[in-house]
């Protein structure tokens, strides 16, 4: 076994030897043919034997107490299996959370609250039969409006501390140009496609779960705790997740409430969560007031950097939105204050959704930066120049690998971004109001621990083995890349297995940190496998090289399936994050720069083009890196201009739980994106040298399209979305 | 979703008895219908599946006209060769609804009978006096974005969310049903919605069981500019902030007909006389312009969210009517 963590900087050797120029390649999906002739099942339509379909029943109210539950009258619907309301293991208060669930409880903790399970024949039994079932409650005045509590300034939950480097105070009270400004960000949806679901079954005392997951080791470990059963008994298959955006992290309560069903009905059981009930049972991404402080001397370089935040939790929930977060790195400045205030609220839980932290914390940064850069009578694009950092300016640790300054320089030569600005409002084409903006994208880079098999086997062919997700974001692809390039195997010759417990486990799809921690499992994994070969060739591994199916060293070329002598060799890799990973500030870097017409009668905005520019390691395969990349600039252009999901602050209900009314961007709305890299591997980051890509597109690309629109009409909107009725008042006269 | 008979159709007559029943709905596209039906918002005992009917042609009239067939489905109408030449602005509205897959399957007739996208509406847990009578509304104190400002009443806020039929008001089409009895009518568009005073939950003048065959257009506007114009939260795929649908003749700088109805509005596809009386025969420009919107804004009143309507609609009234009369 190849058992390396991140204690030194380190690159495989295999990655030089191999030689089949694969990895990187902008290879096809491997499961697209799968997807897409409707081979690939997911979760909700795998259907073993005899498989009823349940519906949860949730609480009518958003605040006080259940009296009883009467299940007379959904009983009495022909098809009804069974209503299931007593169960100790029902999951109450926390829908959807890495810790166990609570008890069953008769308190209501938020609007919609899991209190009873319907199992039927259909789904349509299902859902009628759970109207039927009458939660009797005494309701109890609620803190819906999260504007309305009090700020709790040292929550001490979440990971990211309060920090305060100098005095930011008296900074900004000596600095020659300032800024102070708050902005807000609405409450976000996931937003996953498939739905959240799960088809469960048991064999005797041992359940398997078929889900729609992210990280399905972690997964198995609060189902067997909630389940109150050893997480030997627990197996959990997500072979293919249909977009997961954070919402799938953790354990939503369809899973256990599936299980717990199947168990009490003595047949496999699923669950799909409707639309609708997807807001109150899936965690949401908390709104957001952003103070940002900004003071500089009159050149314009940063004194004084503070990112002060107010996000939202329920009395369960142990997230803290890490809002600052990407702001830390991110420019100089000696005094420095970032914060992250809570306030309780009685609705559904807040997680972690599209890279939390970065996608709302650099709309606030970004917008303060492009702010403050006319103030100073500065490009926006030199002001951030001037105060790049050569290290981490709040950790002073040095930058694994940092390319801002190169994204910065390829991204306005390929935009076309002037050295000035037009004036605000200035440039008109017909009836729109066109504008351009920029900002910088940062997302912390993470390595957690992973764990992968692969076997040669003697027919020449590669398999990749972890309990790995693919969430639509290229992870078979990119495993059999890394195996195909470490072993000189041509792509169609490895195969991967995902999403199955059995299986080491591995990263899971989260936080960015799946391909780089799986495929450096895998990338090890396959060292282990040359170290043998090197030693049937009477070779060093370092002298091997291998190429389509053959192994060459010292002169000699030999197919592989001759070394293997009828037999599969395996090999294991094992990596996590070590000292090197302490030692150094890490994280993927880019560049986003917009442009925007705001039509000048009625305020609607069309982003006309946009471009990035990426620094984020090594590439592992281009293409699906650039869809990543594009996909997260398309939520950036959502985020500014549509998500919104408003609570009804009279009863903790959403008011747009839905497609129809919460705005995700569809194709109209999205322009040709272009996405570029910067490519220069990061021994430091992982043994693959790929830092994370997935949610470093929306970081800061909501700021590049609310730059635009400002330097389009000379309108700040500080509140995001930027709908059309923001602008209304301060456009043109008609 | 509750537990429904199905019948199909054998003729329009025998659908009409049918459904005349109470608790029966038709079924043809069943676009919203269905999409109503799973939410439990609509619960029909009965859905008489009118696809196999032959209402779906398209034909021309000795007078001109057209007649639409209520299963003509929305694509295919905005694509007719003699709508586009015609009636412009109805192909333009319909194209500017829902999606390329929804409207494939929707039919004319269904367009017309949508019901509202007001949220709370959506929202089985929450009062609604068209869902439930005498509940209440939720959107009234709530959150009203995308609600009327025009033809409210204290019982109800909602808009119908149609495109199509907006273009249709502009055009004056009349709707032609068949009754359970037997009897055919012909309602003028301006007559079949009605306000939502204190029934917000009956919202046309249809009876149990009565049946819309057809839509009639006249004869073309000759020598009209069409226009319609959909402002939105997102450029496809969302319900009308504010629309016009406007077709108007010009006699050199002057107006010399001119017909707009405006949707997203109020509870039915708006059209208001007097916005028309201040514009025809005038002199097209922005003070005649000012003038038909304060005209149609005159009575308007916001519910706080959606106060933003009232300047939003002047604005586009006064763009929009420079476009049709090239002032």
């Amino acid at each position: 076994m190849s058992d390396v963590m991140m204690d030194d900087p380190l690159r495989p050797s295999g990655l030089a030897q191999g030689q089949q120029q694969i990895l990187g390649r902008p290879l096809d999906r491997i499961d697209g043919p799968a997807k897409v002739a409707g081979a690939a099942i997911y979760a909700f339509e795998h259907a073993p034997d005899r498989v009823a379909v349940a519906a949860i029943v949730g609480t009518p109210v958003g605040a006080g107490r259940i009296i009883r539950i009467d299940t007379r009258a959904a009983e009495a619907i022909h098809g009804v299996v069974a209503v299931i309301t007593d169960d100790p293991r029902m999951p109450a208060g926390q829908a959807n959370s890495r810790a166990m669930p609570a008890f069953q409880t008769d308190t209501i903790f938020h609007y919609g609250q899991p209190v009873a399970i319907v199992v039927a024949e259909t789904q349509a039994i299902a859902n009628e039969a759970a109207r039927l079932v009458h939660v009797e409650v005494e309701a109890a005045p609620g803190r819906f409006d999260p504007r309305a509590q009090p700020v709790e300034a040292k929550p001490g939950i979440g990971f990211l501390p309060p920090i305060e480097i100098g005095d930011v105070d008296s900074a900004m009270a000596d600095a020659a140009v300032t800024l102070d400004a708050t902005y807000t960000t609405p409450v976000h949806f996931p937003a996953a496609l498939e739905p959240h679901a799960t088809t469960a079954w048991w064999d005797g005392d041992a359940v398997t779960l078929r889900i729609s997951n992210q990280v399905i080791g972690a997964a198995r470990n609060t189902i067997a705790q909630a389940l109150k059963v050893d997480k030997d008994k627990v197996r959990v298959l997500a072979p293919y997740v249909g977009g997961g955006f954070g919402g799938k992290t953790g354990v939503g309560a369809e899973a256990i409430l599936a299980a717990i069903a199947a168990q009490h009905v003595g047949r496999p059981v699923k669950i799909a969560l409707p639309r609708r009930q997807t807001a109150y049972m899936v965690h949401h991404r908390s709104d957001t007031v952003q103070r940002i402080r900004i003071g500089c001397d009159a050149a314009g370089h940063i004194a004084a950097m503070a990112h002060e935040s107010v996000v939202a939790q329920n009395d369960q929930g142990q997230f803290l939105e890490p809002v600052p977060f990407g702001t830390l790195p991110l420019y100089a400045g000696k005094a420095r204050r970032f914060t992250t205030g809570l306030v309780r609220v009685d609705l559904p839980e807040t997680g972690a959704v599209r890279a939390p932290g970065e996608a709302v914390g650099t709309f606030a940064v970004e917008c303060g930066m492009d702010e403050m850069a006319e103030r100073l009578g500065l490009n926006p694009l030199a002001f951030r120049r001037l105060n790049e950092p050569t290290v981490d300016p709040t950790s002073g640790k040095p930058f694994s690998t940092r390319r801002m300054l190169d994204c910065y320089d390829e991204g306005a030569r390929r935009f076309g971004w002037p050295d000035v600005l037009p004036d605000p409002a200035s440039v008109r084409d017909g009836e729109w109001l066109v504008g351009i903006g920029m900002a910088a994208a940062l997302r912390g880079n993470f390595t957690v621990k992973a764990e992968a098999r692969v076997h040669v086997t003697p027919d020449g062919r590669a398999m990749v083995e972890c309990d790995m997700t693919d969430i639509g974001t290229g992870t078979y692809t990119v495993l059999a890349q890394v195996a195909g390039e470490m072993l000189g195997l041509p792509i169609g010759r490895v195969d991967v297995r995902l999403g199955d417990t059995d299986l080491p486990p591995s990263a899971g799809s989260g936080g960015s940190f799946g391909a780089g921690s799986a495929g450096s499992a895998v990338a090890l994994a396959c060292e282990d496998i040359l170290a043998e070969l090197a030693r049937r060739m009477n070779a060093s591994p370092e002298e091997l090289r291998l190429k389509d199916g053959c192994v060459m060293a010292g002169g000699r070329q030999v197919p592989l399936a001759d070394l293997l002598r009828g037999e599969p060799l395996t090999g294991y890799g094992k990596t996590g994050p070590g000292k090197e990973s302490q030692r150094t500030s890490q994280a993927s870097h880019g560049v986003h720069f917009c442009e925007v017409a705001v039509n000048a009668v009625t305020g609607e905005v069309r982003v006309r083009r946009m471009l990035g520019v990426f620094d984020i390691g090594r590439v592992l395969n281009a293409k699906t890196a650039r869809s990543q990349l594009i996909g997260g600039m398309a939520w950036g252009i959502a985020y500014a201009l549509s998500e919104d999901a408003v609570v009804d602050t009279r009863t903790g209900t959403f008011v747009n739980p839905d497609f129809g009314e919460y705005h995700v961007a569809v194709s109209a709305d999205i322009p040709a994106l272009e996405a570029h890299f910067i490519e220069e591997i990061d021994d430091s980051a992982n043994p693959v040298g790929a830092k994370g890509v997935g949610e470093l597109g929306i970081s800061g690309a909501g700021a590049a399209v609310v730059n635009a629109i400002y330097n389009a009409t000379g309108v700040r909107v500080r509140a995001m979305p930027v709908t059309l009725d923001k602008l209304l008042a301060d456009l043109p006269p008609i | 979703m509750k537990t429904f008979q199905y019948e199909r159709a054998a003729s329009a007559e025998t659908a009409t008895t049918d459904a005349a029943t109470p608790g029966a709905k038709f079924i043809a596209g069943g676009t919203n219908l269905l999409d109503l039906m799973k939410l439990q918002i609509e619960t029909p005992g009965k859905l008489v599946d009118i696809t196999r009917l032959p209402l779906g042609d398209i034909e021309s009239r000795d007078d001109g006209g057209l007649t639409i067939g209520t299963l003509v489905p929305n694509s295919d109408l905005a694509a007719e060769p003699r709508v586009i030449e015609g009636y412009e602005v109805l192909s333009r509205a319909l194209l500017a609804g829902a999606s390329g897959q929804l409207r494939n399957k929707a039919t004319t007739g269904g367009n017309l009978l949508q019901r509202t996208r007001c949220y709370y509406f959506y929202d089985t847990a929450t009062p609604c006096n068209k869902r439930e009578p005498g509940s209440g509304c939720s959107a009234i104190g709530g959150f009203n974005r995308i609600l009327a400002v025009l033809g409210t009443s204290d019982k109800c806020i909602a808009t119908h969310p149609s495109d199509m039929a907006v273009a249709m008001r502009a055009l004056d089409a009349t709707i032609v049903t068949l009754k359970a009895d037997g009897d055919r009518r012909r309602i003028a568009i301006a007559d079949f919605y009605r306000l939502p005073g204190e029934t917000p939950e009956i919202e046309t003048v249809l009876e149990p069981g009565e049946l819309i065959t057809a839509v009639e257009l006249p004869k073309p506007v000759e020598g009209a500019r069409h226009l319609y114009r959909k402002v939105r939260d997102r450029a496809s795929y969302a319900f009308a902030l504010v629309s016009v649908a406007g077709v108007v003749v010009m006699d050199g700088t002057t107006v010399k007909s001119a017909a707009l109805a405006f949707g997203g509005l109020g509870p039915m596809p708006w059209r208001n006389p007097a916005v028309e009386a201040a514009l025809v025969g005038k002199e097209a420009s922005d003070a005649t312009f000012a003038a038909a919107a304060d005209a149609l804004l005159a009575d308007a009143r916001g519910f706080g969210s959606n106060d933003f309507k009232i300047p939003l609609m002047r604005r586009t009234l006064i763009a929009s009517l420079r476009e049709l009369t090239g002032a």
